[in-house]
């Protein structure tokens, strides 16, 4: 009985610090972006003004708007691809189809900081050069293989016959992928879409190689004000990204029921 | 509804051949088993049949019209899978309406034909439900209504009782003749089970390593089996080797044993004799036993199974196991470790070329 009540208190140590770790140096920089002094001191005194000269920060916004298309495209690309080679991986054989599945993976593993230094080599090489379209080419490239290893890990569940029972009904390839297969990969296109935002949402190694003065995305905007000098419009313009990214995983995860039936 | 042609259908998947050269004609309107061992060809001959797959050479046809190049979705078959394969995503309703829906059909056409196919397969009242909330039972009466309403040309079922537990088979099995009779579809049944096949088909096929062994009626393949393979595969059989004597063999250590059943062949010729066990008679003192003309042989008895209305008597004699079956009368009890004597006639010996 003690070792039980023992353990049971000890394992809400672990889960309270757990989500302290995660989430203590989040909320302290959402807080700071609501506090009056610039230099994080306190007596915390409670102001909107960082949100306000935000608004004002032409830069941030833009490099912001930026950020989001390239993400958004880079998504719908991403999905309508890499939802398309899982199925063509899973349906069909083809000659060197093992080599090609085994070249999706090693992408995932080389540092960025060498893919970004190969992608900006390469599009000078064949005249894309820098700017927000090579931006997204490389963004598309890096969120690819995690949608094709998402949307296959799904398609792994489906049952083949399934396929082979809505053909012998009298349905043709693409009814047969609407009505069937895409409703049950459905989370997982939708998992691999939320990757793809994340990755390009969030990159800032590749982005940087590729990014001009003026067309660059909102991380590498972030590094460049933080260099010239820190001010807390950084610290607001992250508190409203976390808001947003976290409303939408959560509101995507509870209509998808990751994490198991309810 | 239309007949079924299949003719001399090879296919090879690299060096398995996994049909070679199979000819069945399937009746318009017959309940046809194909039976075989796993890895006999059976199902891969359904695949040819659907059209999931295409022969390597021969022609198949339904209702007289040439398909061995029409892919599945053009065949207008009705397939019932052996996991049922419903679609987890729809209503039980919505999956019998599928074949229907994209076809194309009036809403109100769907909803009617939906209806009564459900009632058909008695599940009239269960539409709105999920598939993962029905019985095994329940999804197969589903899948059955699902491959049915679209008014298919030929019934394709593989192993489709494989999943359910003994009672419930029996059941679906006397449902689905039932169904099959009232809508009169030429239906094909693949099955290794063949205690199926001989209840439920009008005629069966039994396969073994992609060629067709022997095709008739289930009586004819039963009491008449050409070879030992369908004689121990389609129910039990002894089986006597020795050498054609021409009206039955002789064993090895010279007991003649005559068979009325089968081919005459040449004396000499290596030959078998196959004898059901429910054919031969069995008693420990041989006046009880008529002896006209009866084959004989004497053994000790190794062992008895005792099931209820029969008992299995394993004999052994010349070193072989010899199986009895005999009905349970309240008489005659043979104890395990006695010395017998075997009596049975030749007509119930069905000779057979060795190979």
């Amino acid at each position: 009985m003690m070792i039980t009540r023992i353990l049971e208190w000890f394992g809400r140590l672990y889960i309270f610090m757990l989500l302290a770790f995660l989430y203590l140096p989040i909320i302290i920089m959402a807080l700071m972006s609501f506090n009056v002094s610039p230099f994080y001191q306190l007596p915390f005194e409670w102001t909107t003004d960082w949100y306000a000269s935000l608004w004002q920060n032409d830069q941030l916004i833009s490099a912001t708007w930026n950020s989001l298309e390239i993400a958004v495209i880079a998504t719908i690309i991403c999905v309508v691809l890499g939802t398309a080679a899982s199925l063509a991986l899973f349906r069909y054989e083809f000659r060197g189809k093992k080599l090609l599945q085994a070249l999706l993976f090693p992408p995932i593993a080389i540092p960025w900081l060498i893919t970004g230094t190969a992608m900006l080599i390469f599009f000078f090489g064949v005249g894309i050069g820098r700017g927000l379209f090579a931006i997204l080419l490389g963004h598309v490239a890096l969120a690819l293989p995690y949608v094709i290893v998402v949307v296959s890990a799904r398609l792994q569940t489906f049952a083949p016959e399934l396929e082979e029972a809505a053909r012998s009904l009298g349905a043709n390839q693409w009814q047969v992928t609407n009505r069937v297969t895409l409703p049950w990969i459905m989370p997982g296109v939708i998992a691999g879409g939320l990757f793809a935002f994340a990755v390009s949402f969030d990159q800032f190694v590749v982005s940087y190689f590729l990014s001009t003065p003026g067309q660059t995305t909102l991380p590498v905007e972030i590094y460049a004000a933080i260099r010239k000098g820190f001010t807390p419009e950084i610290n607001a313009v992250s508190t409203i990204i976390i808001v947003v990214s976290m409303a939408l995983m959560l509101l995507t995860a509870r209509f998808f029921k990751f994490g198991g039936e309810k | 509804m239309a007949g079924v042609q299949v003719s001399n259908v090879s296919r090879s998947f690299g060096a398995h051949k996994a049909l070679d050269d199979v000819s069945i004609d399937f009746a318009d309107g017959g309940f046809y088993a194909l039976l075989g061992p796993s890895g006999s060809g059976k199902t891969t001959l359904l695949r040819q049949i659907a059209g999931f797959d295409f022969p390597d050479s021969g022609r198949i046809s339904i209702g007289g019209e040439s398909v061995e190049r029409v892919p599945v979705e053009k065949r207008r078959i009705g397939m019932v899978f052996q996991n049922y394969a419903l679609f987890p995503n729809m209503s039980v309703a919505d999956n019998v309406a599928f074949g229907l829906s994209v076809r194309g059909e009036a809403k109100a056409v769907i909803a009617t034909e939906v209806q009564r196919a459900l009632d058909l397969v008695q599940l009239g009242k269960l539409g709105a439900r999920r598939p993962h909330q029905l019985s095994g039972g329940q999804r197969q009466r589903v899948a059955l209504a699902r491959a049915i309403v679209t008014k298919p040309r030929v019934l394709l079922l593989d192993e489709p009782l494989g999943a359910l537990d003994k009672a419930l088979r029996v059941d679906m099995q006397i449902e689905l003749k039932r169904i099959q009779r009232e809508i009169g579809i030429t239906t094909i049944f693949v099955t290794h089970d063949q205690e199926e096949a001989l209840t439920m088909s009008d005629r069966i096929g039994i396969l073994r390593d992609g060629r067709l062994v022997q095709e008739g009626p289930p009586e004819e393949i039963y009491d008449r089996p050409k070879s030992e393979f369908a004689a121990t595969f389609l129910g039990d059989a002894n089986i006597f080797r020795g050498d054609a004597t021409g009206n039955g063999i002789r064993l090895p250590d010279g007991t003649a044993i005559a068979a009325d059943v089968g081919d005459r062949l040449a004396a000499g010729a290596k030959a078998s004799c196959a004898v059901r066990p429910e054919r031969i008679r069995i008693a420990a003192d041989p006046g009880v036993l008529d002896a006209a003309n009866a084959n004989e042989l004497r053994g000790q008895v190794s062992k008895r199974i005792f099931a209820g209305n029969n008992s299995t008597y394993f004999v052994e004699r010349a070193g072989q196991t010899l199986k009895v079956i005999v009905q349970n009368t309240g008489m005659d009890r043979l104890a395990e470790g006695q010395d017998v004597v075997l009596r049975w006639s030749p007509e119930s010996t069905v000779l057979i070329a060795a190979g």
